[in-house]
């Protein structure tokens, strides 16, 4: 199984670079990927669905019990299956639907990547890789989103799928770590064993809240849905694979997943109950609100994955049964609608259900696949969805509490999907009134196959559903359930309560989509509502993120560099002051008054011209003066260096003073007059800013002269600056002997200052500012 | 004198600290050449006086006898007045072609390039 990621990783990547080569046929060897690999994992299937799940290790960090496990079981090999299948059709599809974009070769790049990350999620046997790939569809699905990324609306759809979806990859890491940390294994098929030992440890609570918070961001549950149906700025394909058939599954495929884990308890059931029922509703009420093809698809969608989770919630094995069945029967219906609609709009520009007529015989393959689809979404007799939507409201019924209530969610949508599947199946078709929608681009087979062939797959598992669906659904329901499971589908259950609801759903709906213009007048009254909707939430969030983060930035980063200096000083002050007074050493001065007595009268000279001179040097208004007095107080160092047996660094401070003065005095002419800038009330503050800052050096610098100072470098240089370095001046002997390279350094940055000036004094600035 | 310098270098601190935080990029030089002889001293200081004796080595005497002043405080001193001094002919040269080029020693008018522009409502 590792080959098939690898490969999918391969082809990924290879995708542009193919494409210069083969061009428009590029579809073939990307479309032969992912059937390879459905083929290959048919040919595991006998085993899995024998009942033994087919299980793969390769070691990876072994160190951190990270490893890429594989574990196919039914429930996986379900998903496996859909995501490949549903790939080889949708990579022909795409090859009709871009041809002659430019940048089709980076979209098959994504395309396959998703898949490739797709296929490692549903295939993983570990929590951390099953992690790794949910973050990686996310990526995927954000470059397809935002394919058409000239458009701003593209790119913001991309980014709040991002965002939404990201964060909720982020809650679902904490998530799936605590569950990791509870059932002491990252391994699923260990953690399948373990639910006890979760459920019952104290993590298991906030375990739950993150990777249903995971969950339902991917899935598109309330109050997150609201990121699917602006993800259908994306390409029709992508639209088609990720936002309908797979990716938004993954949510579902996790619960279901974690089901034998996590499951069974209050917390569980009714948080899925209650979020799956509320999106249930919520996505069929606004999917009557819309004429646009895809947001009616996108919300029924949400809906259909609303179903999905409150059928994971309920939790019986009749609810998991018919949530199995459901998924594959909504991804085969769902899948070609999108497709459907997305050759609709190419052909037409449009996908305003108001503007599209009698499209039935200029489209005629594409219409037959949708009257399929609708008939099946409608949940017509002899098709799959049929099938399926019988035993999602056995299952309603069937519920340990809340059944009516939970019935009439599932029929409401159920009565929606019928009005939908009329409006898209027969009304944009075959409806003999209107004018003809002229078509701008004929069909053509890459185009209307692929719909036309999950169109008949869904008609033919709903024909004989004892013999293809059922072994691998029951395998699939067990892998939740943990047990083994009696598993009937069967077209015809006889005339009972049920057939008599799905009747009365049928009718209800063909009201619905009678009179769905008048309910869409109705409903513009609610549109107030949407203010304070999520999407608007998300929105009000992000703009006062990004506010928030440019006002703090100007606050940090105000370009004054006092303020910088400013924080520098007083966090330092404040650091050493804080520690000082905790846990410093007191000062102790009354034992070194008597030091005070060997003072001489010059180094009192010294000290008073140092102080005056700086007195003088706040007074004064001209530079002449104040650069004077700085070399004042420079020689006045230099003598105290003198003084204290330094003739070198006195002898260097000389220099250096002298050569200052003179760079000054030469530069001074150049300058404007002298001026205070800085306002009165300002001044004090940086005049208390200053006395602190210089209170504190006094005071470290006592207090560190407070203990005996033990060099041993002193007496190792004064013993061996001769012996080893031939010289008797100790200093000179350390400079360019026992640390030369240390001078080395200082001279090459003296040599860069050096360049650095030379480089100022040549540039000549050019008339308009720029150098 | 040890009792006596580290207040005189709490002085050149706090006018050099003051002189930095001034508007002018005239004076901020002069604070930055302050504090770099505060940060010497401080240095020096720290490293304990020794009067009269300095780090040489008599020339009969093959290894030097107390007192002599600690060397190493001195050799590092060195490297810091040097290169105290490359960022202060920088600083020098900078101010005047800062002037050329704006017209303004104001720090404050040469800070556009460190603030965000406010979002276009």
């Amino acid at each position: 199984m590792i080959l098939a990621i690898l490969a999918g990783l391969l082809f990924a990547f290879a995708a542009p670079f193919l494409y210069r080569w083969l061009g428009k046929w590029l579809y073939v060897p990307m479309a032969l990927l992912p059937l390879s690999i459905f083929v290959y994992l048919l040919t595991l299937a006998p085993a899995v669905l024998g009942g033994n799940p087919v299980s793969q290790v390769q070691a990876w960090t072994p160190s951190l019990n990270i490893n890429l496990n594989f574990y196919l079981d039914g429930l996986s090999l379900l998903f496996a299956l859909l995501i490949t299948g549903f790939g080889t059709l949708i990579m022909v599809y795409a090859g009709g639907y871009l041809k002659g974009n430019p940048l089709l070769g980076r979209f098959y790049l994504y395309l396959t990547l998703f898949m490739t990350a797709m296929l490692g999620l549903v295939l993983s046997g570990n929590l951390l890789s099953v992690f790794v790939f949910w973050e990686l569809t996310s990526i995927s699905s954000y470059l397809l989103i935002g394919f058409g990324h000239e458009k701003e609306s593209s790119r913001d759809a991309a980014l709040q799928a991002f965002l939404v979806t990201g964060l909720g990859g982020l809650a679902l890491m904490g998530g799936l770590i605590l569950v990791g940390i509870a059932g002491e294994t990252f391994s699923v098929s260990e953690l399948l064993t373990r639910g006890d030992m979760v459920t019952s440890h104290s993590y298991y609570l906030p375990a739950l809240v993150l990777v249903l918070v995971g969950a339902f961001t991917k899935s598109a549950q309330f109050p997150f849905h609201f990121w699917l149906p602006n993800a259908m700025a994306a390409p029709t394909p992508v639209s088609a694979y990720l936002h309908s058939a797979t990716m938004v599954k993954a949510g579902v495929y996790l619960l279901a997943r974690l089901t034998p884990v996590m499951g069974g308890t209050d917390y569980w059931q009714y948080t899925l109950l209650l979020v799956g029922g509320i999106t249930t509703v919520l996505g069929a009420l606004l999917a009557m609100q819309h004429t646009d093809l895809k947001a009616i698809l996108a919300y029924t969608t949400i809906s259909a994955l609303g179903t999905l989770v409150t059928m994971t919630g309920i939790g019986t094995g009749p609810a998991l049964q018919a949530m199995v069945v459901f998924l594959l029967a909504h991804a085969l219906y769902k899948g070609t609608l999108f497709l459907v609609a997305g050759n609709v709009d190419h052909a037409t520009g449009t996908r305003d259900l108001a503007r599209l007529n009698r499209l039935g015989p200029v489209m005629r393959f594409t219409a037959i696949a949708a009257s399929l689809a609708g008939l099946s979404m409608a949940g017509v007799l002899p098709f799959f969805g049929f099938i399926g939507k019988e035993l999602v409201y056995e299952a309603a019924l069937g519920a340990s509490a809340f059944q009516w209530l939970l019935f009439a969610v599932v029929f409401f949508s159920g009565m929606v999907f019928v009005a939908v599947a009329l409006a898209i199946g027969y009304h944009i078709f075959w409806r003999s009134k209107g004018e003809v929608t002229p078509i701008e681009h004929p069909d053509s087979a890459l185009l209307y196959l692929p719909p036309v062939v999950l169109s008949f797959v869904g008609l033919t598992f709903g024909l004989l559903p004892g013999l293809l669906a059922t072994p691998l659904l029951r395998r699939a329901t067990e892998a939740m359930l943990g047990e083994e499971q009696v598993f009937e589908l069967a077209l015809w259950h006889g005339f009972n309560l049920v057939l008599g609801l799905s009747l009365l759903t049928m009718a209800l709906g063909y009201l619905a989509y009678r009179f769905s213009g008048r309910l869409q007048q109705h409903a513009s009254r609610f549109n107030r509502l949407y203010l304070f909707g999520p999407d608007n939430l998300y929105q009000l969030l992000l703009k006062g993120l990004i506010t928030g983060a440019t006002k703090l930035t100007a606050t940090i980063q105000n370009g004054y560099l006092r303020s910088y200096i400013t924080t520098i000083v007083l966090t330092l002050t404040g650091l050493l002051s804080l520690t000082l007074w905790r846990n410093g050493p007191t000062l102790d001065l009354a034992d070194r008054v008597q030091q005070l007595q060997g003072i001489r009268l010059y180094e009192v000279v010294l000290l008073l011209l140092m102080i005056s001179g700086l007195v003088f040097l706040f007074r004064t208004r001209s530079r002449l003066t104040s650069i004077a007095i700085m070399g004042i107080i420079g020689y006045s160092a230099a003598l105290l260096f003198i003084l204290f047996g330094a003739p070198d660094v006195a002898a260097t401070q000389l220099l250096i003073e002298t050569l200052t003065v003179v760079i000054f005095v030469l530069i001074l002419h150049k300058l404007p007059p002298f001026r205070y800038l800085t306002h009165a009330g300002q001044r004090y503050l940086y005049i208390l800013v200053s006395l602190a800052f210089g209170a504190m050096m006094t005071y470290v610098l006592l207090l560190a002269k407070q203990y005996p100072m033990d060099s041993k470098l002193k007496s190792y240089f004064g013993e061996n600056s001769y012996v080893l370095g031939k010289g008797h001046n100790i200093v000179n002997v350390i400079l360019v002997d026992f640390r030369a390279m240390d001078t080395m350094g200082e001279i090459v940055v003296l040599a860069v200052a050096a360049i650095g000036i030379l480089a100022l004094l040549k540039l000549r600035i050019q008339k308009g500012g720029k150098p | 004198m040890e009792l006596i310098l580290p207040f005189l270098i709490g002085i050149l601190f706090a006018a050099s600290l003051y002189l930095i935080l001034h508007r002018h990029f005239f004076k901020l030089i002069l604070g930055l050449i302050i504090f770099g002889l505060a940060n010497n001293l401080f240095v020096f200081v720290i490293g304990r006086l020794t009067r009269g004796g300095s780090a040489i080595i008599p020339q009969e005497d093959s290894v030097a006898t107390e007192p002599f002043a600690d060397p190493v405080p001195q050799a590092l001193l060195l490297t810091a007045i040097v290169i105290g001094f490359g960022i202060q002919a920088f600083a020098i040269v900078l101010i005047k072609r800062v002037y050329q080029a704006f017209g303004t020693n104001d720090l404050d008018d040469m800070n556009s390039t460190d603030q965000i522009e406010e979002q276009e409502k």
